[in-house]
C-alpha cells in the first residue's frame, strides 16, 4: 500500500513538473519577477535623503553667515541654491518643487551675534512631506549647532554634552537593510499564493480534476503532489533571491542558514497552503486570480510592516496584520539576517507560522474531501 | 461619432450588469482610501527608547526626564548595562539606547566636558535617522539648561548664541494623512486604468467578439476610442469621488486650482489607458493580462514617490520612475494640492505626462491589429 | 449561374515554411451556397480569415464584390457578414442589444434597426426572450440569432465559420433553414463544416486537404465521380493519406 501511494505521489509529482516546466512563460513570471524585483527595490527603494535642494536668502552676508553656509555645503545633505532675495522668490521656489528647505540669515547677523551674543536665524521647510521635512530641519539645525559649538569652544563655555553616535546593524544607513526583507516576505508570499491559486481550477476547468477525483488518490497526497513542484520552485527562487541580496545588495546574513532556509520553507508551505485554499473554491481561473493576486496584493505589502510599522496602526488593522503570515516571516528574515538572532529569540514567531500553516494544511484536506462529495 | 456612442454604451452595460466590476470600479477605491491612510501612518512618533544610565545622579536622572516627557520619546526599558540595551534592540523593544557613563555629572563639571553614547537602530532607517536628530535636539536643550544653572545669568548672556526658528510651510501641524491622502487618490484610479482596461479587452479576444467586430467596416481608431472613453469617464467619476472624500472626510482642501487638478487628470488618464491597452495587445489570455499588469502596478507604484522620496534613488531607477505616470501625476497633485502650485510651476510633468502619454498610446495602436 | 462574387487566383498562406493554404483558386457565383468541406487543420477557417480581410496572404490574389483583399479590405468589411466558429455575440447583453449594437455598427438607422430588428426577433420566434441575456438561450438558439445578425445589413456575401458545431442534426437543420432563406435573398452564403451531411445541403462543395482543394463540384456530381453513397464516401476516398488528421 505505501509503495502503491509513492507510486501515486511519484507520477503525479513528475505530470507537476512536465507541466510547469513547459510554460516558459509563466515560468519566467515566477522566476523573473521576483528577481527583478529585489533588484529593484533593493536598490531603489530607500528613506535615505541626500543633496537636497536648500535655498539661502543671506541678508547679511557677512565671514559669520558664510562660514555656516559653508558648513551647509559641504555636508552631503544639502545641495545650496543662492536665493535671489526678491520677496516672493521663496513662494515661487517651493511651489515649482526647486527646493525642500530654505533658511534665511537677518541683516547684520554676525555683528549681532559678536556683539548682541544674540542671532536669529530662520528655517523654512516645504512640510508638505512631513517626515522629509522634519529631517532636513533637525539636519540643518544641528549643523548650525555644530557652528555654535565652535564658537563655544573658542569662548571655552562649561559643561559640554558630546553625544557619540553608532548606527546598529545598518552603519550606513542603506535602504536595502530596510526594505529587502520585507520585498523577500511580500513578493515569495504572493508568488506562491499566485501559483496555487490557479493550479487546481486549471484541472476543474480542463475537466481533469474529474478524471484525478474519481481515482483512488487520497486528498493529501493530491495536495502533496500539487505542492511540492511549487515547494521546489519558491525554494529556488528564494535562494536566487538570497544570493542576490548578499552579493549585489551587500547584505549581511549574520545568523544562521540553516535556520534561515528551515524557516523559510515553513512559510512557503503556508503561502501555498493559502493558494490552494483559493484554488479549491474558486470556480473559475479567474475567480482565482481575483481571489489570489488582486485581493491579497494591498493586505500583503502593506500589512507585512516593512512599509509601514504595524505598531501605528490602529487595533483593528493590527490584529488584521498578525493574520498575515508575511509579517511573522518578515520578523523573522529580519532578525536571522540582520541581527543575527537564533530560534530562542523567534520561537513565537516561528511558532505562530508553523500553526497556520498546520491550520491551512488541515483546511485543504477538509475542503477537499467536501468538493469530492 | 454614432459607431463610438454605440461601443460606449454598450461598455457601459456591461460594466453596470458586472456585479464585481462595479465593486472593483466603485466601492474598492472608496474603501482603500479610508482604510490606506490608516495603515500609511509613518509619522514617527513613540520612538522607544532604552536607557542605560551607569552615573545615577541628579543630572542623569533630569536628562532621563527631559526625554522621556518630550513628545518623540517613550521608555522601552530601563537596561542594567548596555549589553542588555542591544538585547531591547534587538528584541525590537527599543529603536535606541542612551548611555550615560558613570561619572558624568562629576567629570562633566569638573572637566567641563563629558560624552554621552547613542546606539541607533538604523535598520529602519526614518526612525533611526529621526530618533538619532530628534535625541540630540534634547540634549542640546538640556546642555543648555544645566549651564544656565550653573553660571550666573549675566556671564550666561556673554555667549553667543543662535536662535533657530522653524517654520513649517504648507502644512503646519506635519500631518502625514495630508501628504499620503492625494497621493492615494493617484493610485486609486491605476487598477482600474491598467488592470481593468487590459483585462476587458483580452476578455473580448477569448470570447471571439473582438473578431465581430474586426470584420465589421468599424475603423480601428472608433474601436480604441469605443473602448477606452467608458473607462476614462469611470476614472474621473472615481477621482471626484476620491476628491470629495478628501475634502470632507480628510479636511484637505486643495490650496491650488482644482481646474489644472482635473486637467492633468485628463491626460493622466489617457496614458493609464494607453498603458492598459498596450498590455492587452501583448496577452493572448486573461491569465497573461493580469499577470503583466500586476507586475507593472506593482513597480510604478513602488517607484512613483508615493511610499519614499525619490530624492536618493540611482540614475535607472530616476530614469523609471521618469516613464511613470504615477510618478508625475503624484508629484503635481501634491504640489497643487497642498502648496498652491500653477500651471507654469508644473510645466515639467505636465509636458511629460503629454509625452507618456503619446508614446504609450501610439505604441498600443500601432501594436493594435484588425487583423491577425 | 450569378456574376462572381468571390474569385480567388492560387491564393496561399504560410506560417514560417508549413503552407496552411497552398495556392487554392475558385469562383463563387452570386446567391449560391458554397460549401468548403475539411477535417480540422485542412485551412478552411484560414481560407476565411484572409478573405474577410483578417489575415494576409502570403501570396495570390482575391478580390471578394470587385474589391481586392489587399487594398480594399474596409471596402470588402461593407460587403460581408461574418459568423465565426467561436459564438460571438455579447453573452452579457440581451437580445435586443445585441442586435442594436451590431446594427447600428453596419451604419443601419434607428429606424432600419427597429423594423428589421423586430421582424428578425419575429422570425426566429424570439419574442418571449428579446429581453434575455444572451447566455440564457440554448446554444442552437444563439447560432441563428447569430447568423441573423451577421445577414442584418443584408451583405452581398455572409461568411459562417463551422457555424453548427456543437448542436444536435435537428438545431442544424432549422439553422440551415435560414441559410436557404439567406440564398434566397439573394445573399451568397460561403460555408466551412466538416458535418458531411451538411455538405449536402451546399449547391457546390469544395473539398480541401492538407491546405490544397482536392475537388470542387456539385454534390451529385462529386458523387458519381468517387462513385459513392454519400459525401462522406466521397470525402475518405479523398481524404486518405491526409498528412494532417484533425482532433
Amino acid at each position: 500500500m505505501k509503495s502503491m501511494a509513492a507510486k501515486q505521489l511519484s507520477a503525479l509529482v513528475g505530470k507537476e513538473f512536465r507541466q510547469m516546466l513547459r510554460d516558459r512563460k509563466s515560468l519566467f513570471m515566477l522566476v523573473g519577477v521576483p528577481v527583478m524585483q529585489i533588484v529593484i527595490f533593493g536598490f531603489a527603494l530607500t528613506n535615505e535623503i541626500t543633496h537636497a535642494k536648500i535655498l539661502v536668502e543671506d541678508y547679511s552676508r557677512d565671514p559669520v553667515t558664510q562660514r555656516i553656509v559653508d558648513k551647509i555645503q559641504a555636508s552631503t545633505y544639502f545641495d545650496v541654491e543662492e536665493g535671489s532675495l526678491m520677496p516672493d522668490a521663496l513662494n515661487v521656489a517651493f511651489r515649482k518643487g526647486q527646493i525642500k528647505l530654505a533658511v534665511v540669515f537677518p541683516v547684520n547677523f554676525g555683528s549681532s551675534l559678536l556683539h548682541l551674543h544674540r542671532a536669529d536665524v530662520q528655517i523654512i521647510a516645504d512640510a508638505s512631506d512631513p517626515n522629509t521635512a522634519v529631517t532636513l530641519t533637525k539636519y540643518l539645525s544641528s549643523i548650525i549647532a555644530d557652528y555654535q559649538m565652535e564658537l563655544d569652544r573658542t569662548s571655552k563655555a562649561p559643561l559640554q554634552i558630546e553625544p557619540e553616535v553608532t548606527m546598529l546593524y545598518n552603519p550606513e544607513l542603506k535602504g536595502a537593510p530596510t526594505f529587502v526583507p520585507g520585498v523577500v516576505a511580500f513578493v515569495i508570499f504572493l508568488i506562491c499564493i499566485g501559483m496555487t491559486s490557479i493550479s487546481v481550477v486549471k484541472e476543474k476547468e480542463l475537466g481533469t480534476m474529474e478524471v484525478l477525483l474519481v481515482s483512488p488518490l487520497r486528498p493529501a497526497l493530491f495536495l502533496m503532489a500539487k505542492g511540492l513542484p511549487y515547494l521546489a520552485v519558491s525554494l529556488l527562487n528564494l535562494i536566487i533571491v538570497l544570493l542576490m541580496s548578499v552579493f549585489l545588495l551587500d547584505m549581511p546574513i549574520r545568523g544562521s542558514i540553516v535556520l534561515l532556509l528551515a524557516e523559510s520553507v515553513i512559510f512557503i508551505v503556508c503561502a501555498l497552503a493559502i493558494g490552494m485554499v483559493v484554488s479549491i473554491t474558486s470556480k473559475t481561473q479567474q475567480d482565482a486570480f481575483m481571489n489570489g493576486q488582486l485581493n491579497m496584493m494591498a493586505p500583503a505589502y502593506l500589512l507585512t510592516g516593512f512599509l509601514f510599522p504595524v505598531e501605528n496602526m490602529p487595533l483593528p488593522l493590527r490584529l488584521l496584520a498578525n493574520l498575515v503570515p508575511s509579517r511573522w516571516y518578515y520578523i523573522i528574515v529580519k532578525d536571522i539576517m540582520l541581527k543575527g538572532m537564533g530560534l530562542q529569540s523567534i520561537w513565537k514567531e516561528s511558532l505562530v507560522l508553523v500553526g497556520m500553516t498546520v491550520v491551512l494544511l488541515w483546511v485543504n484536506t477538509r475542503i477537499l474531501k467536501v468538493r469530492l462529495q | 461619432m454614432r459607431t463610438i456612442f454605440l461601443l460606449v454604451q454598450k461598455e457601459f452595460i456591461q460594466v453596470f450588469r458586472d456585479k464585481t466590476l462595479l465593486t472593483l470600479i466603485f466601492l474598492g477605491p472608496i474603501v482603500q482610501l479610508f482604510v490606506l491612510p490608516l495603515i500609511a501612518n509613518y509619522g514617527v512618533r513613540n520612538i522607544s527608547i532604552a536607557i542605560v544610565d551607569y552615573d545615577h545622579s541628579p543630572y542623569s536622572q533630569q536628562l532621563i526626564r527631559k526625554i522621556l516627557s518630550s513628545r518623540y520619546f517613550e521608555l522601552g526599558g530601563y537596561a542594567s548595562s548596555y549589553k542588555d540595551g542591544r538585547s531591547l534592540v534587538k528584541r525590537d523593544e527599543a529603536d535606541l539606547i542612551l548611555e550615560i557613563p558613570n561619572g558624568f555629572e562629576r567629570d562633566l563639571v569638573r572637566q567641563g566636558q563629558q560624552k554621552v553614547f547613542i546606539a541607533i537602530n538604523a535598520i529602519n532607517g526614518i526612525k533611526g535617522s529621526l530618533g538619532g536628530a530628534y535625541l540630540s535636539e534634547v540634549l542640546s536643550d538640556f546642555n543648555s539648561e544645566i549651564r544656565l544653572q550653573w553660571m550666573r545669568p549675566e556671564r550666561f548672556d556673554n555667549e553667543p548664541r543662535i536662535e533657530i526658528r522653524t517654520s513649517d510651510w504648507y502644512n503646519p501641524y506635519l500631518s502625514f494623512l495630508v501628504l499620503m491622502v492625494p497621493g492615494f487618490l493617484v493610485t486609486l484610479l491605476t487598477n482600474i486604468g491598467s488592470f481593468l482596461t487590459a483585462l476587458n479587452i483580452v476578455k473580448e479576444k477569448e470570447s471571439g467578439t473582438i473578431e465581430q467586430l474586426n470584420v465589421s467596416p468599424i475603423r480601428k481608431s472608433h474601436i480604441i476610442i469605443g473602448k477606452l472613453l467608458p473607462f476614462w469617464i469611470l476614472g474621473v467619476v472615481d477621482f471626484s469621488i476620491g476628491l470629495l472624500i478628501a475634502r470632507f472626510v480628510y479636511d484637505i482642501v486643495p490650496v491650488g486650482s482644482v481646474l489644472l487638478i482635473y486637467l492633468f487628470l485628463a491626460i493622466y488618464l489617457t496614458a493609464l489607458l494607453g498603458l492598459g491597452l498596450l498590455i492587452s495587445t501583448y496577452s493572448e489570455t486573461q491569465q497573461q493580462a493580469i499577470s503583466i499588469s500586476y507586475f507593472v502596478v506593482m513597480l510604478f507604484t513602488f517607484l512613483s514617490g508615493l511610499y519614499t522620496p525619490l530624492d536618493a534613488i540611482p540614475i535607472w531607477a530616476k530614469v523609471l520612475s521618469q516613464i511613470n505616470p504615477l510618478t508625475h501625476f503624484i508629484t503635481v497633485i501634491r504640489m497643487v494640492m497642498l502648496k498652491g502650485s500653477t500651471f507654469s510651476d508644473v510645466l515639467y510633468p505636465f509636458a511629460a505626462i503629454v509625452v507618456l502619454s503619446l508614446i504609450f498610446n501610439l505604441w498600443a495602436i500601432s501594436n493594435y491589429k484588425k487583423t491577425v | 449561374m450569378g456574376a462572381v462574387v468571390i474569385s480567388t487566383n492560387q491564393l496561399t498562406k504560410k506560417f514560417g515554411d508549413f503552407a496552411a493554404v497552398d495556392s487554392v483558386s475558385f469562383d463563387v457565383y452570386q446567391g449560391e451556397i458554397f460549401g468548403f468541406v475539411g477535417a480540422n487543420g485542412a485551412g478552411k477557417t484560414t481560407v476565411i480569415r484572409m478573405l474577410c480581410g483578417l489575415l494576409l496572404p502570403s501570396s495570390g490574389t482575391a478580390s471578394i464584390a470587385g474589391f481586392d483583399i489587399y487594398s480594399q479590405t474596409e471596402e470588402i468589411k461593407k460587403s460581408i457578414g461574418y459568423m465565426s466558429q467561436k459564438f460571438s455575440l455579447y453573452e452579457d447583453l440581451t437580445v435586443k442589444e445585441n442586435i442594436r449594437f451590431f446594427a447600428g455598427i453596419y451604419g443601419l438607422s434607428d429606424k432600419e434597426i427597429r423594423e428589421k430588428g423586430d421582424g428578425l426577433v419575429f422570425e426566429l420566434g424570439l419574442q418571449e426572450s428579446a429581453k434575455k441575456k444572451v447566455k440564457e438561450l440554448p446554444l442552437g438558439w444563439k447560432q441563428r440569432l447569430s447568423f441573423s445578425i451577421a445577414i442584418i445589413h443584408s451583405p452581398q456575401v455572409v461568411f459562417l465559420d463551422e457555424p453548427t458545431s456543437g448542436v444536435d442534426p435537428i438545431v442544424r437543420r432549422q439553422f440551415w433553414e435560414l441559410i436557404y432563406a439567406a440564398s434566397e435573398r439573394g445573399i451568397t452564403v460561403f460555408v466551412t463544416t466538416h458535418y458531411m451531411d451538411e455538405a449536402e445541403y451546399c449547391g457546390r462543395v469544395s473539398i480541401m486537404v492538407d491546405g490544397k482543394i482536392r475537388a470542387l463540384d456539385t454534390p451529385s456530381n462529386l458523387k458519381t465521380r468517387f462513385s459513392g453513397n454519400t459525401m462522406g464516401d466521397v470525402f475518405r476516398s479523398l481524404a486518405r493519406g491526409a498528412a494532417r488528421v484533425g482532433d
